[in-house]
């Protein structure tokens, strides 16, 4: 606990972990709070504030379909969680492992790693995606295989960096002086001291992903309905938004406040990180 | 190392790159041949039909004769025909690349002055409460996907207020305040960037030793940061301008999408929806191509800015 009170003083922390947290809260108890099933159509284009004719009450309206735009925001509050945090992870497993051997092993092995990761960072990022959903097509599954693509090259490029630093420490050297495996001290020696960096990163590449698969979805390019995809739910409402505009601006408030909570959170935890290394 | 000899290593790197570039999207267009012809005849028709179609297109060469067949004809400007508009791919590209750069050239000047002058207001006193507003400003502009803020501005400028179109169509001609919003949703989400990476450049440059003795001899603060600092705190934001242009490009197709502005990013959007494999190749090989040119154009500035870096040094 005590550890964590540094960051708890920071007003950047406090307000982006709150809404970071609140959405994934809110995805894990989805259904115990949203009052509709999200895919059920009880009454189409109701405004916000209004009963149905049943005796429904809707929070923020029904899209063109009936579905309680409500009961699908905190749905589509879960696809976003749970499918960034996939890719994200993903992206992190794959570029965590070239960035360490590349950092470590340098030289050929450097070289062409880094090449690689350099053609992969030239596309411009929905370019890129466009690519691969022309040719694997739009599933939960290769959005999270577009997302790896993607991302992980850079963080392969952080982890690379990081570790040529680590590396270079005399307690690496120790390390293998006493001649422990280079799997060892990949993971146990070198791994531990990029945390703190890859902390700030995560957050920022978390917010990342979840604007992606939301662009994904307003291009029409993402989850396939009827998924509560918040992106997918801009498109969808897009041609009716000049008479129902709240079929547009919830989804964007709510992706919005999710994207800002994760950057807030991040940019808190780098000055408390910059803070510390000050002091050391 | 030698401007000449610079220019001919970047060149080198950016070619391979782009030999790279393009075996990954022909690899992942064409590689499975079925699929292209059912994308390029279309799903009605019959086996027969692709099996003749790709006969006589020389599809049943080896992958490795196709590429580079692709790649030359590529290089000598025959870009296919694309399947959707029924129109050489080149012809199309052309202009909607010169409708985007309007677009984008705008969103540039948005983020120039707005990004690098919000970035020297917060650098010139850290920490001061300007300073804080600035970062949570851009913070927050840098956070909200692009397709949120069109929502929101054209709520306030369109529905609300009823100041400004709703669509960029540009049908009845050029129309300047067709570009406001389209410009504005670019240019917001990338200022905040270059507002941070300025805002600390500057605050580094004002804790230097040159600028603490400029204020003891008493010199005003319009003369310290005119004279003195701005030299040296604008080398690395003027640098990171041009590695914007990776996120305009991804902003642009989704701010044209948005306004029904007629340019690459809708022609991009309407090639993946169809299918149009050859006008995707077009467009994505392009795209790359403007991003690698920008980071030698970067390169050159960094060195010509920073006479004691070394071309070629920075690797």
């Amino acid at each position: 606990m005590r550890q964590l009170t540094p960051y708890l003083q920071k007003p950047l922390v406090v307000v982006g972990g709150a809404l970071s947290f609140g959405w994934l809260l809110i995805a894990i108890l989805a259904p115990l709070i949203a009052p509709y099933d999200p895919l059920l159509t009880l009454q189409p284009l109701a405004k916000p504030l209004t009963q149905g004719a049943n005796g429904e009450f809707f929070l923020l309206g029904t899209d063109m379909l009936g579905r309680d735009i409500f009961s699908r925001l905190i749905w589509g509050a879960r696809t976003v969680v749970i499918y960034a945090t996939l890719a994200t992870m993903t992206a992190y497993a794959f570029g965590l492992i070239f960035g360490l051997i590349a950092g470590y092993a340098g030289g050929r092995t450097d070289a062409v790693l880094s090449f690689l990761a350099n053609v992969v960072l030239s596309f411009p990022v929905l370019v890129l995606y466009i690519v691969i959903i022309v040719t694997i097509g739009a599933s939960p599954v290769n959005i999270v295989i577009a997302v790896t693509f993607s991302s992980a090259p850079a963080i392969f490029r952080i982890v690379r960096a990081i570790t040529i630093d680590v590396a270079s420490r005399d307690f690496v050297r120790a390390a293998i002086t006493q001649g422990e495996s280079t799997g060892r001290i990949l993971f146990v020696d070198i791994l531990p001291n990029t945390t703190g960096p890859l902390a700030v990163d995560f957050c920022l590449r978390l917010g990342y992903t979840a604007i992606t698969i939301g662009t994904l979805g307003f291009l029409g390019l993402g989850l396939p309905p009827p998924t509560p995809d918040w992106g997918g739910m801009v498109n969808e409402g897009r041609a009716m938004a000049i008479a129902f505009p709240h079929l547009v601006i919830f989804p964007c408030i709510a992706i919005s406040s999710l994207t800002l909570g994760l950057s807030l959170l991040a940019d808190g935890l780098r000055e408390v990180n910059e803070a510390k290394e000050r002091q050391a | 190392m030698s401007l000449g000899r610079f220019l001919i290593r970047k060149t080198a790197i950016a070619i391979a790159t782009m030999v790279a570039v393009s075996f990954l999207i022909f690899l992942a267009l064409e590689v499975n041949v079925e699929e292209v012809a059912v994308k390029v005849l279309g799903q009605y028709s019959t086996a027969e039909q692709r099996a003749a179609w790709l006969l006589q297109n020389g599809y049943n060469d080896p992958f490795a004769i196709r590429y580079l067949r692709w790649l030359g004809n590529f290089v000598t400007g025959d870009w296919g025909q694309s399947t959707f508009f029924r129109a050489p791919v080149m012809d199309m590209v052309l202009p909607r690349l010169a409708a985007s750069a309007i677009l984008a050239g705008g969103a540039l000047l948005v983020i120039v002055v707005f990004g690098l002058g919000l970035g020297i207001l917060a650098g010139m006193r850290p920490g001061s409460l300007l300073d804080r507003v600035i970062s949570v400003f851009s913070v927050v502009t840098t956070s909200i996907p692009d397709f949120a803020s069109a929502v929101f501005l054209s709520g306030i400028f369109v529905f609300w207020l009823g100041l400004l179109p709703g669509a960029s169509t540009m049908i009845s001609g050029f129309s300047l305040s067709e570009l406001i919003l389209p410009v504005s949703v670019l240019g917001l989400y990338s200022m905040g960037y270059l507002a941070r990476v300025t805002r600390a450049s500057m605050a580094d440059v004002m804790n230097t030793h040159y600028i603490r003795t400029a204020r003891l001899k008493g010199a005003g603060m319009a003369r310290i940061v005119l004279r003195h600092a701005l030299r040296n705190a604008l080398i690395t934001p003027v640098t990171v301008i041009m590695l914007q242009l990776p996120w305009l490009l991804s902003g642009v197709i989704v701010v044209e999408v948005f306004y029904a502005y007629k340019g690459f990013g809708t022609l991009l959007y309407d090639a993946a929806l169809n299918q149009d494999i050859y006008l995707i190749e077009a467009c994505a090989m392009i795209s790359v191509l403007v991003v690698v040119l920008s980071q030698i154009l970067s390169d050159l500035i960094y060195g010509w800015l920073n006479p004691r870096i070394e071309l070629g040094a920075k690797a």
